[in-house]
Formats: C-alpha cells, structure tokens, sequence
C-alpha cells in the first residue's frame, strides 16, 4: 500500500514534469507578450526593459528552468494582465467552478444510475428505447448550443432564470458559495443543468450496459434461487458490480468537467477558471495559461489516484500491491 | 431410502412445459415433462447437453430466464402449485423449502461480497434472525460440508477460494434453511475429478443426515448410480424412461438409455472402439416427429416416425417406446 502510494507519486511527478516541457514551449510558440503589454507609445529602450524584467531575453531552456524553480516554489508566475500571482488568480476561481462541477456530477449520477437502471433490468420497452435514444442526443448536441437554447427558453422567453453571473453567495470558511442561498441556487440551475446532460447520458449508458450484463450472471440467478428479494439484487449483487466502471468514468469525467467546463462558463458567464482561461488565452496572459494547465494536470492526476484507491476499496480481488507488478 | 408409496409425493410434476423464444416463434426446451418426488428421496436426471434437464431444474422453481418462459403445467410441492403462487410467495420458497445449487462454482458466488453475507443472506431473507446467530449457523454449516478454518472463510472473498471449496459453500448455502428439496444442477461438472468424488461422497452423507429430497441433475450415470434412489432419462425435452436405479441400469427398455449405458467409456473392453450413440441429440428447433429419437435408434420403425410413443408401464418403471426393449435379454 505504502510502496504503491510512492510509486504512484514518482509516476505523477514525471507526468507533471512532462507537461509542463509540452506546456511550456507550446505557450512559448504563441504570440509575443510583449506587444500586448508594452504601451504603443513607449520607447525602445522602455521597451528593453519591459523583455528583460519578464525574463524575456533568456534562452528558452532557461526561461523554463526558472519557471521550473519557481513553480516547485509555489509561485507560477506573475499574471501579464492582472499583476496577480498567477496560481493565486486561478485558486481564487477555483470554488465556483467545483462547485458547480460537484452539483453537476451529483445531478447526473442521481438521475444517470437510476435510468440506467430502469433500461438494463427491464425487457427492451418503449420507454427503455426513449431513455437510449435521448441519451445519444443528450451526450452529442454541443454544449455552447445547448447553453444557449437554455438561456433563450428560461432566461429570455419564460424569464425563469437569470442567465449569467453566481448570484448571491454566503462564504463558508472564507470561499463563496451559490448553492447555499436561493438566489444562488437560481443561478446555478442551467449552467449545472447544461454540464450534466452529457454526463446524465455517459451514465445511463454505462449503468444500463453493465446492468443487462449483470443481471443474466449466475450470481443474480443463485441469489434469486437463495430467496433474496428483487430490491437487495439489485442493490447489493448488481449495483455493487457495476459500480466500479461507473466510478472509473465518473472520476475521469470530474477531471475533464474541471479541465474543460470553460464553454459553459463562458456561455452563463460563470466566473469560474474556465472563463478565466479563455481570458487569459485572448490576452496572451501566459503565467496564467501555464499555471492552469499545470493545476489541470495535477487535479487529474489526485483525481487518478482517488479512482485507483476506490477500486481497491469496491473489488476485493484489486490489489494494490499487486498492480505494481 | 423412504419409499412410503401410500403418502402422498412431496413434489409431483406434471405436464411442465417451457418454451423459448426466438425471432421465428416459441420452441419447446422442455414438453409434457411428468414425474413425482417421494420426501427424501433421491431423483437422478440424467441426458445428454441439450435434453432440457437444466432447463426443468430451473422451471421447478420458477427461474427461467427471457426469452425462455414456462408455459403451462404443474409444479406441486407439498400439495402446493408453486405455478400459482405470486411472485413473493416463490421467493419465500426458494432458498427456505427448495434450494439449488448450480454448475459452475466460479460463476455462481458474487465476486464482490464476502462469503459470509452471501451466506447470511440466505437466512435473513427467509427470517429475522441475529445477526451473531446467522453468523454462527453459516460458520456451523460451512463445517458440516467439509471447509477448514469456517471462521476465518466466512469473511473471504470468492477469489480466495479454490472451485471445489466454492462449490462448497455453495452445497452449505443451500443447506442453510433445511430445505426439503435440494435441485442440483450439475454440482460436480465443472470440478476436478479428485473434488469431484469428495463433493459426491460429502453430499451422499449430507443427504442421508438431513433426510432432504435430491434432485441431482448430471450427464454422468456412473455419479447417478451411486447417489440415487430413482433415475430419470431425459431426452429432447421429455422424460424417456423412468425408474428405480437398479430397473433402469439393469434392465432398461427404452434404446436411448441403453446407448447412455454402453456410452460409459469403462464397460468397452481394451483396445476396442469407444461406443458411442450415432449422431446428436436434435437441437431446440428441430424436434423431428413421432418418437424424438427415433433418428438414432437402431430399433425405430415407420410407427416411430409418425407417433409420439405412449407411456409404458411395468410397476414403478416406465418408458415411451414403441419398441422397447426385452428385459430379459439386456444389457
């Protein structure tokens, strides 16, 4: 366990390291900072100190050895825009996006696993095909489109729901939070709708695929033959099995929910890191660029962790001293 | 063995027929299936891959799957038609009066939950118990069917234990509530040849001291003449010949279970070609007419081609053959 834990931590230590070369020299090949920050009307030699205070001038390896340094540090850099540190400035979008990839997650799995469900245990019926069909569209329409048929049908034509911003929040510990307060509740419901839908879908798939496998194994059949009751089959022999690719696809989704819910931020004008990324990519801000796809990295590499843990913990024949080998 | 005949059977079957469905219509797996069960007595049912003789294991009690559905006849059991009761009143059946035990002891225990709560379940589903006390009646059972360190396996996984001691807790699971009927779909197919001989010999005794009615169903005839009272021949989906074991081993009447005996590769002297039974037993959906075997038989005749034979009887043996064979004459 403990060697596993060690091992898994050199592993992520060579993924970050490997990124953050990638990461670094790709950033490096877009566009010059400089011209963006630098006031038009300055002098060359204003100019010159401007590329020598970012550390401009260095060759590109040592340009990345100090971010290197720096970042083992705890410091990403300084943001070009904001004159924030960097990872400071994402950390502090950081709750609004979590919190609404959580409340989005906990709404497709409770709406995922038991559609799933119901298609998988039940004989192929009407409503079972509706479930499979919806679920193809609901995992391919594109989220901006989605997004914004949301907005003009709550928002605009039923002026349910706001469209954009948190709304009201209450800290807790410090860090704001919509879901606590109706106002914020209100704000949350479609951009947490729009990022569930594709991941109800993933769900109901996935639960009603392992389901119809599950449910004609032998282990179903000797457990109804032992006298057990329908709901306990379900709950302890088939759920049970089936939860561990659901656990699989769900940890990798919040990664990627995380990672990459930048089109619905944008789309309700969320102030979470995704909009901040899509900032920062319009304005050049490099640091924060760099720092976010570093922090993506690391959040899907814990998260890979986390998932591997839960295995162990779901199928007792996973060891983890023996996936080692 | 208890073979008080005034009594009445614990479980009579009569006319039991499952069909399954496929894409062109319904097919018979089992048809016009009849027999009776004494209380504690031991029934072999015996056939080739393909007779049904899984298939009525399962349609006893209720469990057969899509696209396979039980359509008509009667299972009584104790006076009961178990074909009649709702859906709650046969799952307080299984398990409690009729248990079953399955073919592949790898496949048969959920991978995912310990040996303990797939045994306890067993009980608490059937009655409320303290769960101390169920713990100790799993670890008492599991002692009776010849498992070593019981408290140690109860809270072990399927994976760490080996076929035979799965198959095991699969006998002791069944064995849990008493049951008066045990169906014994194959138990000792799937093992090694060594296991299998201590799993027969552990369940000839289990049998003997708990006094429960058998029904064990296998391919094998050596396993059947060893453990059973009574043998039935099961043959595209119907019962053949039926009988006491010494009856039908000694002197069988229908050419089907003759092949079955001359099949058993021990009786051919050394060096001579393995007898077998020409051909294969007809699949779901090509059940030819009159008598099903008449194909293969050696004997058939233009009346086997055109009619079903009618049941024979000659005390408590008895057969469907238009030709059947002289008693005097076989094996």
């Amino acid at each position: 366990m403990l060697l596993f834990t060690l091992q898994r931590m050199l592993q992520s230590i060579a993924v970050l390291l490997a990124v953050s070369v990638a990461v670094f020299l790709a950033v490096y090949a877009v566009g010059d900072p400089v011209e963006l920050l630098v006031n038009p009307e300055a002098t060359q030699l204003e100019r010159e100190a401007m590329v020598s205070r970012l550390g401009l001038d260095q060759p590109v390896w040592m340009q990345y050895f100090t971010f290197l340094s720096n970042a083992v540090q705890g410091d990403m850099g300084t943001s070009f825009v904001h004159a924030e540190p960097a990872l400071q400035l994402i950390l502090s979008r950081m709750p609004a996006t979590f919190e609404l990839v959580f409340l989005a997650m906990l709404v497709a799995s409770i709406i995922g696993i038991p559609l799933g469900l119901y298609v998988g245990l039940k004989e192929e019926n009407r409503i079972a095909r509706a479930i499979m069909t919806g679920s193809i569209f609901g995992y391919s329409i594109p989220s901006f489109w989605k997004g914004m048929v949301l907005i003009l049908f709550f928002a605009v034509w039923l002026q349910w729901l706001p469209a954009s911003g948190r709304g009201e929040t209450v800290s807790v510990f410090g860090i704001p939070f919509s879901f606590l307060t109706v106002d914020g509740l209100r704000h949350l419901a479609m951009p947490v709708i729009n990022l569930a839908i594709p991941n109800i879908a993933l769900i109901t798939r996935l639960t009603a695929a392992g389901a119809s496998e599950a449910r004609m194994q032998d282990y179903v059949k000797f457990a109804r033959a032992k006298g057990v009751r329908e709901k306990r089959i379900v709950r302890r022999h088939i759920l049970r099995n089936i939860l561990i690719p659901i656990i699989t696809v769900l940890g990798v989704e919040f990664g990627s929910l995380i990672a990459f819910s930048t089109i619905t931020e944008t789309v309700f004008a969320w102030p979470g890191m995704g909009k901040l990324l899509i900032t920062s990519i319009y304005q050049l801000d490099r640091p924060v660029v760099v720092a976010y796809v570093m922090l993506v990295t690391f959040i899907f590499v814990v998260v890979n962790l986390l998932v591997d843990f839960t295995y162990a913990l779901l199928d007792p024949r996973v060891s983890l001293s023996e996936r080692m080998s | 063995m208890m073979s008080d005949q005034s009594s009445s059977p614990l479980l009579a079957v009569e006319n039991l027929r499952t069909v399954f469905h496929f894409a062109d219509g319904a097919y018979p797996a089992i048809d016009s299936l009849s027999f009776e069960l004494r209380a504690g007595e031991v029934l072999g049912l015996v056939g080739e891959s393909g007779s049904g003789k899984s298939v009525a294991g399962f349609s006893l009690i209720g469990l057969v799957d899509a696209p396979g559905e039980i359509v008509s006849g009667e299972v009584r059991f104790k006076g009961r038609d178990l074909r009649k009761l709702s859906d709650e009143e046969l799952r307080r059946v299984r398990g409690k009066s009729v248990s079953m035990i399955f073919q592949d002891p790898l496949t048969t225990l959920n991978p995912v939950l310990t040996i303990g709560e797939q045994m306890m379940e067993a009980i608490s589903e059937h009655e409320t118990v303290d769960p101390a006390a169920a713990r100790q009646r799993c670890i008492d059972t599991l002692t009776k069917v010849g498992i070593t360190s019981p408290q140690t396996r109860v809270d072990q996984f399927p994976h760490e234990l080996s076929g035979g001691m799965r198959q095991r807790v699969a006998i002791a699971t069944a064995l849990l509530n008493q049951p008066e009927l045990i169906i014994a779909d194959e138990p000792t197919t799937a093992l090694d040849v060594t296991i299998q001989g201590q799993i027969l010999a552990e369940m000839q005794t289990l049998q003997k001291e708990t006094g429960t009615a058998l029904i064990w169903i296998t391919h094998d005839l050596g396993v059947v003449s060893e453990l059973a009272d009574r043998i039935a021949v099961m043959y595209a989906g119907g019962i053949v010949e039926i009988g006491q074991v010494d009856d039908v081993l000694d002197s069988p009447r229908h050419p089907y279970t003759l092949g079955l005996l001359n099949s058993v590769p021990g009786d051919t002297p050394r060096g001579e070609a393995l007898r077998q039974i020409e051909g294969a037993a007809p699949s779901l959906t090509a059940r030819p007419l009159g008598c099903p075997f008449h194909p293969r038989c050696f004997r058939a005749s233009d009346l086997c081609r055109t009619e079903e034979p009618p049941l024979a009887e000659a005390g408590d043996h008895s057969w469907r053959c238009h030709h059947p064979l002289d008693p005097e004459k076989t094996p």
